[in-house]
């Protein structure tokens, strides 16, 4: 087999092979390289055209129209963009805006910069699973309240928030509903036509496209507006300037038509191959599922570890390429804040991995990081005193430790 | 993260993990850290009649560095006395294991780790 095993498609995908063979037809001489604005010669058109293909595709996956996809460097700008765009186009119904603890920071850094701006935000708890409750939600919400952001499939733990719901009760309130779906794009059905969804993002890379190319999908029925954010030649109807990048957005677009044609199979072929992963592990002691019993996409596992910290584990997993929400392997030392939101202890939150399955893993090397994971536990808590005074059952929380 | 090669032996290969019995009078313990911040180093030294530590062992709960960090004192304290093991500095073990910036702090909790033990030595002793 070959070493280390990716199991970290919740970061980034390698692009589709026939995503690749689509995106090289698009940069040489021989290719079609052209500028999709020059309106004066055929190379302009046959770009204009493909991207106009592209934007199909990608419309089609999410059941909306080309319309209504703009294109951007990736989901971090899309947020940017429909969050400050519509936050600074609707400041005069007001300033206040709601979004949750558990979003990916391309939405949270955004919120704190419109703080900045004299914004007021308010950021929202989420229960134990990882999902956004209702009424919370609900209370929030004031007569100046103009956007609320809340992501569709959390990046660390996979929960599926309850979109179709959240949309109706923002729209009952006149208020903008931005959607982050970086990460649900070909891992669940998204269908704007019945989703009350104004504004949401998405990404190239987590989908088996290439990175740096993105888009955000913003309604026309009822018509959403936004105040531009990058100025320039007024391209994507002035939203987002910028020549477009056909090689990309051609790619991104072949990524999604595939993500459609194939989502179905490939959540049945991703879900088997998650149970065998977690029925593998789930029989080592002090194991603990990061957002269990919510709805989650099949792809991203998160599991805490107990008395094993979760740099070390990686280290240990050394042939198997995953993320942990501990401390150590971020530059601020602190664990990850998606899990301490659900409620974790800092010892769990630093014990966790994240195993994230894709379109190209296979059923033997989920067989070999179960073997894997089973001896980095023994060894590691073989090591770890901790564990120690666990089997001595001592209550850890009793123990006066010196914080450093 | 990118390792040196002596975090990475350390880490594979740890030396002198383990107890002593606890109610051994010759075993002192060092339990510093915190599980929140995300390591507790625990390193046990064995002393003998002449105030020269013979043995220590450790068990570790952190990241490669931290267990690195306290392999390598279980290897630097042996031998020595307890004068001497006290003069060990963090700034020697972050040397020696050419930890990054952001990992010292695992140097500073296995120096601790060794005040702590012979802190406990002598308070064992009455002293």
């Amino acid at each position: 087999m070959k070493l280390p095993i990716y199991l970290d498609y919740a970061a980034t995908t390698p692009v589709d092979p026939r995503v690749a063979e689509k995106m090289m037809q698009y940069l040489t001489m021989d290719g079609e390289f052209g500028n999709p604005a020059s309106r004066s010669h055929r190379f302009g058109w046959q770009a204009e055209e493909s991207v106009e293909i592209a934007r199909s595709q990608i419309a089609d996956l999410v059941n909306a129209d080309p319309r209504e996809i703009v294109f951007t460097s990736g989901a971090t700008e899309s947020n940017n963009l429909a969050i400050k765009g519509a936050a600074q186009f609707y400041k005069k119904k007001g300033k206040h805006l709601i979004t949750v603890k558990t979003e990916h920071k391309a939405v949270l850094d955004t919120m704190r910069q419109l703080e900045r701006e004299g914004f007021e935000v308010s950021y929202l708890d989420v229960e134990s699973n990882g999902l956004v409750d209702l009424a919370k939600l609900e209370a929030a919400m004031r007569p100046d309240t103009s956007v609320v952001s809340i992501m569709f499939v959390n990046n660390e733990i996979g929960v599926i928030q309850d979109i179709a719901a959240i949309g109706e009760l923002c729209r009952s309130k006149g208020i903008v509903f931005h959607v982050d779906a970086a990460q649900a794009t070909g891992k669940v059905d998204i269908d704007l036509q019945n989703l009350k969804v104004d504004l949401m993002s998405f990404s190239g890379h987590k989908t088996y496209g290439p990175k740096g190319i993105g888009a955000l999908y913003v309604r026309r029925k009822p018509r959403i507006r936004l105040e531009a954010q990058t100025h320039g030649g007024g391209h994507e109807r002035g939203m987002r300037s910028g020549t477009l990048a056909p090689h990309q957005i051609a790619a991104m677009g072949e990524a999604f038509r595939i993500a459609k044609e194939e989502m179905a199979a490939e959540r049945e072929r991703i879900t088997a191959l998650r149970d065998r992963l977690w029925h593998g592990v789930k029989d080592i002691e002090q194991v603990y599922l990061n957002g269990g019993s919510a709805p989650r996409v099949p792809g991203i596992t998160n599991i805490s570890f107990n008395f094993v910290e979760g740099e070390s584990l990686i280290m240990a997993l050394k042939d198997i390429a995953v993320s942990s929400g501990s401390a150590c392997t971020s530059a601020s030392l602190e664990p990850s804040y998606v899990l301490r939101a659900l409620g974790l202890t800092d010892e769990l939150a630093h014990s966790s991995i994240r195993f994230s399955i894709g379109r190209f893993t296979t059923e033997a090397q989920i067989d070999h990081t179960i073997k894997i994971v089973h001896q980095a536990i023994d060894k590691l808590r073989e090591m770890s005193p901790l564990w120690d005074m666990f089997k001595d059952g001592i209550d850890l929380n009793t123990v006066a430790w010196v914080a450093h | 993260m990118a390792y040196s090669n002596k975090v990475i032996d350390h880490y594979e290969n740890p030396r002198n993990v383990g107890s002593f019995a606890k109610d051994d009078p010759t075993v002192a313990t060092g339990m510093v850290g915190a599980p929140a911040c995300g390591d507790v180093m625990k390193l046990q030294i064995k002393v003998n009649e002449q105030g020269i530590i013979e043995d220590a062992k450790f068990k570790t709960y952190g990241c490669g560095s931290a267990i690195a960090s306290s392999s390598l004192v279980t290897e630097w304290v042996k031998g020595k006395s307890l004068d001497e093991a006290q003069q060990i500095k963090n700034t020697d073990i972050a040397h020696e294991l050419a930890l990054p910036p952001v990992k010292i702090h695992c140097s500073i909790l296995a120096e601790d780790a060794i005040k702590a033990a012979i802190a406990d030595y002598k308070q064992k002793r009455g002293g």
